[in-house]
């Protein structure tokens, strides 16, 4: 999911992508969680989740063509995102439907947020725009690394490194 | 229909447009499995076996059977039905027949399921308008290329950590990032000598 992560309204949109897919799938593993046999359970989340993967990607393909476009097969990777398959197994099938959707929501938003994150260093430093409007002065170069794979990988490995830092001096 | 010569398509799915370096796809088994050198190995041919197979059977179900039905649009779903039976079918054929292959093969088939890169080639293919035998070569090339990546990762993780002087924050995850960004650069380096669309 990180490569389309190059323009912030992408990022925005993937990240309300997964979250919808997200909320409704827990919601559905919960509703039916007595009935799902555990031994195909798999299978049916990816049932559950696959539906409304295709939701999205016809909502998209309809109201907002260009987006769908840049998105292209990573609209469908959706199923294949681990949240969505962690939530179902770890939280919902064992939890009733309200708090399963409460749950499903709060840790899309955190993956959201940092997709954001990414975007909105890539989108500035390699386009020399915010969500299509230029933003930085005439003299800038555009950085064009930002706009291709590692660019993305750079950014997270620096993100990451950050952030362990911060936790590590929390700890001690 | 896309008239690509089939062998650009492999050497351009291997490396120009490889799957885990230029797409970011695949990432889990990526940073995890890349520890350690055999099981990378072990993983990476897993994964070639079961794309190339899934690839050649979801090809004729969405041409032939999907398309003229006009169902294209519950297509995902089968998709990941069809993986998800293929690899069941694969782990307990394995099992019965080739029990020595179990311990070294058999162990990664379950996580393959939900590895990206399996219903990423299939909708590639479908979004590329790949011929059969285009297909046969994409799905080939685009596997290999993951397992190369994979292998070659957990190649300089082994040998990062006898020298093994990372800031703690880096650790893991971050070098691997850090490390996959550089391999990018030198695999988009042949881009020069093909054009993919």
């Amino acid at each position: 999911m990180l490569a389309i992560t190059n323009r912030v309204d992408n990022a925005i949109a993937m990240g309300a992508g997964v979250t919808f897919c997200t909320v409704f799938s827990s919601l559905f593993v919960s509703l039916f969680r007595n009935v799902i046999p555990s031994r195909v359970r798999m299978l049916a989340y990816m049932v559950i989740i696959a539906t409304f993967v295709i939701c999205v990607d016809r909502f998209l393909r309809a109201y907002f063509p260009p987006i769908s476009e840049a998105m292209g097969p990573y609209v469908g990777l959706i199923i294949t995102n681990c949240i969505l398959m962690g939530r179902a197994e770890a939280y919902a099938i064992k939890n009733g439907p309200w708090l399963s959707a409460l749950d499903g929501l709060g840790c899309c938003l955190g993956y959201s947020f940092m997709l954001i994150l990414m975007a909105l260093i890539r989108e500035p430093l390699g386009f020399g725009t915010l969500l299509g409007h230029r933003v930085m002065p005439s003299f800038w170069t555009n950085w064009v690394v930002m706009t291709i794979a590692p660019g993305a990988f750079f950014l997270l490995g620096v993100y990451l490194w950050i952030f362990r830092t911060i936790a590590k001096k929390t700890e001690t | 229909m896309n008239t690509t010569n089939p062998l650009i398509i492999l050497v351009a799915s291997i490396f120009t447009h490889n799957i885990a370096l230029v797409y970011i796809l695949g990432m889990c088994p990526f940073i995890v499995i890349s520890r350690n050198f055999k099981t990378a190995i072990g993983m990476g041919v897993s994964v070639v076996f079961v794309v190339t197979l899934t690839a050649i059977i979801n090809w004729p179900i969405y041409w032939k059977i999907l398309l003229p039905a006009k169902a294209e649009i519950i297509s995902y779903l089968i998709f990941i039905i069809v993986i998800a039976a293929t690899v069941q079918l694969l782990e307990m054929l394995i099992e019965k027949f080739f029990p020595p292959l179990q311990s070294s093969f058999g162990i990664f088939l379950p996580l393959i399921t939900v590895n990206c890169i399996v219903l990423a080639v299939c909708l590639f293919m479908v979004l590329r308008k790949y011929t059969f035998v285009q297909t046969v070569f994409y799905s080939f090339g685009t596997s290999a290329g993951w397992a190369l990546a994979i292998i070659i990762m957990a190649a300089i993780k082994e040998k990062l950590s006898l020298v093994g002087d990372i800031p703690h924050g880096l650790k893991g995850a971050g070098i691997t990032m850090i490390i996959a960004g550089l391999m990018a650069f030198a695999f988009m380096g042949f881009a020069g000598m093909i054009t993919l669309q």
